[in-house]
């Protein structure tokens, strides 16, 4: 498996990393490596999927709880106005 | 090492139910003892306020005759600072989250502040548990306590190593791929890995979803097991966590009979590029199980030398999934200025080199044209690792094997090398895909030869779903048998 540096950017742009040119070469090189390694599973037959660990998984009561004190949630944010998130402007 | 109690946790909750000790006094200890330690760099952070007036309300509660229902009363326990605990940091080794002040407790801390055990600091950890050495934290590494040039393993090296300098005789630590039992084996101490399901999530951050579990870590067997209890169970916060009941996981483990017990021996587990003093490791501890009446039994796991291919896949498509909420946003560092887009991107730079390296893995093998591939591929062939676990339990009751293939490395030796670092997982990871529990137990060191010391040396015992139990009374067994650490 062969990764390029157009395929790095690319993928690198889909999950909103920046990378230098030197990480560029330094990522094409593990990923190639890794994915050379992951190709061992090809030709490997499936199971089945009920085979895949499943807990079962109840759903909770449907019931409205409050959150006491939300003061501490909205002080995790970087920037806060007037108790909104505020993020750089997306629409002109 | 300062005066205070040396005994297990069971001894230690009993000695403050009992009187004999406060949680004030005990929790001073572990200070005293974190200090000391301070050249490991096991802890990223010491909650010492918080924890003085948690301690003061357990010796109240036990003053007031109100104590007796305390599993751990004033234990100091350490937790992996990716478990959230109220009112503290809670920074999963990142600069990302440097910045972050929990609001909640995460459910097993909740369990925890139940059961009269006091939260004493969070511990170092690979970046977002993302790693086997405990390198990765932007924080700087952890150092092995049995000889600090070397790795204690990871991702939850700070808790093993906290546990392993006597900082504290209990810790939690998360698991994805083997992060709890990897460094329990490099550091001599017992590292627990539950059955999927068998603990809430709520308040661990998440890595690899249909993965993670939190696991435990104790000087001793009981220990270990006792934690769990205190923490396990159903919890209506983790739709994820399960109802079957937990029972005592600890009392009575040395009444375990082991004759008749059968054990699986794969012959995948002891093959090329096994250190063979890991390997004379585990034929002692068969051999101590078959004196004692059990029956050993040759089986086979024929997918198991696919695990680490298929955790590449799935392990790391469903991190990348996880880390796309560290936008800047809502919590955790922002930076960059301008167009929402630079904010993304200047503040995702502040991951580290192999958060980048999974993330871009991740992205890679979800993305169009290559999800069938390799995301699709690695979940069928998961599927077959936990098909031949299941033809195993028709047949043994738990299956032996090493933790590790080789002991304790070097810090650096690796860090140039991901896929070598990635294979140091190859005997844990399968228990994750599989969702099934597993436990590393000390046993004896390598042969000092040159340039190795004698290193701590860890065997694991797998089971099938829910059955730690009968797995705490065979690494019980173990325990008993196994040589001097």
């Amino acid at each position: 498996m062969t990764v390029s540096s157009d395929d790095v950017r690319h993928v690198a742009g889909l999950a909103r990393l920046e990378l230098t040119d030197d990480e560029v070469e330094r990522l094409r090189r593990e990923l190639s490596t890794i994915l050379e390694y992951v190709e061992q599973l090809e030709g490997l037959e499936a199971g089945r999927a009920t085979e895949l660990p499943a807990p079962d998984q109840p759903l909770r009561p449907d019931v409205v709880e409050r959150w006491e004190d939300v003061r501490p949630l909205l002080d995790a944010a970087p920037d806060l106005v007037d108790g909104l998130f505020r993020v750089p402007r997306v629409i002109e | 090492m300062s005066s205070g109690h040396h005994g297990t946790a069971a001894a230690l909750a009993g000695a403050v139910r009992a009187g004999e000790t406060t949680a004030a006094r005990e929790i001073e200890n572990a200070f005293g003892r974190i200090r000391e330690a301070a050249g490991l760099h096991a802890f990223l952070s010491v909650r010492e306020e918080a924890a003085r007036e948690e301690a003061a309300a357990v010796d109240r509660r036990v003053a007031e005759g109100d104590g007796g229902d305390l599993p751990l009363a004033g234990v100091p326990v350490a937790v992996k600072d990716n478990i959230v605990v109220a009112r503290g940091p809670t920074t999963c080794g990142s600069k990302l989250l440097e910045p972050y002040v929990s609001p909640f407790d995460a459910t097993a801390i909740v369990r925890l502040r139940e059961a009269g055990a006091i939260v004493v600091g969070k511990t170092n950890l690979d970046e977002f548990a993302m790693g086997s050495s405990t390198e990765n934290s932007a924080f700087g590494p952890t150092r092995n306590p049995h000889e600090p040039t070397r790795v204690p393993g990871g991702s939850s090296g700070g808790s093993v190593a906290a546990v392993a300098a006597g900082c504290v005789p209990l810790a939690l630590g998360s698991e994805t791929g083997g992060s709890v039992r990897q460094p329990a084996a490099f550091c001599g101490v017992v590292g627990v890995k539950p059955t999927y399901g068998r603990v809430s999530r709520y308040g661990l951050v998440a890595f690899g979803s249909s993965l993670d579990q939190i696991g435990t870590v104790g000087a001793t067997v009981e220990d270990a097991a006792l934690l769990l209890s205190v923490i396990a169970g159903s919890d209506p916060h983790d739709a994820t966590s399960a109802s079957d009941p937990v029972g005592d996981l600890s009392a009575g483990l040395d009444d375990g009979e082991v004759a008749g017990t059968r054990i699986g021996w794969p012959a995948e587990y002891f093959g090329e590029g096994l250190d063979p003093a890991i390997l004379a490791a585990c034929e002692a501890a068969r051999d101590a199980l078959a004196g004692a009446g059990g029956e050993i039994v040759d089986v086979s796991l024929p997918h198991s030398p696919y695990g680490i291919a298929v955790y590449y896949t799935v392990a790391i498509a469903e991190a990348s999934s996880n880390l796309a909420r560290y936008d800047g946003v809502r919590y955790g560092l922002r930076a960059g200025a301008g167009d929402l887009s630079a904010m993304y991107l200047k503040t995702r730079a502040a991951f580290g080199a192999e958060l980048k390296r999974r993330i871009m893995l991740g992205t890679y093998v979800l993305s169009a044209g290559y999800y069938e591939a390799f995301y699709g591929k690695g979940t069928a062939v998961r599927a077959r690792i936990r098909g031949d676990f299941e033809r195993a339990w028709e047949r043994v009751d738990a299956i032996l094997t090493p933790t590790t293939p080789a002991p304790a490395f070097k810090i650096g030796e690796k860090a140039d090398d991901p896929l070598a670092m990635y294979l140091n997982d190859i005997y844990t990871v399968s228990a994750n895909l599989a969702g099934i529990p597993a436990i590393s137990v000390p046993w004896g060191r390598t042969p000092e030869v040159p340039d190795r010391p004698a290193l701590p040396i860890g065997v694991q015992l797998m089971g099938p779903d829910f059955s730690e139990r009968r797995l705490f009374e065979i690494a019980r067994f173990l325990e008993r048998k196994a040589p001097p650490p």
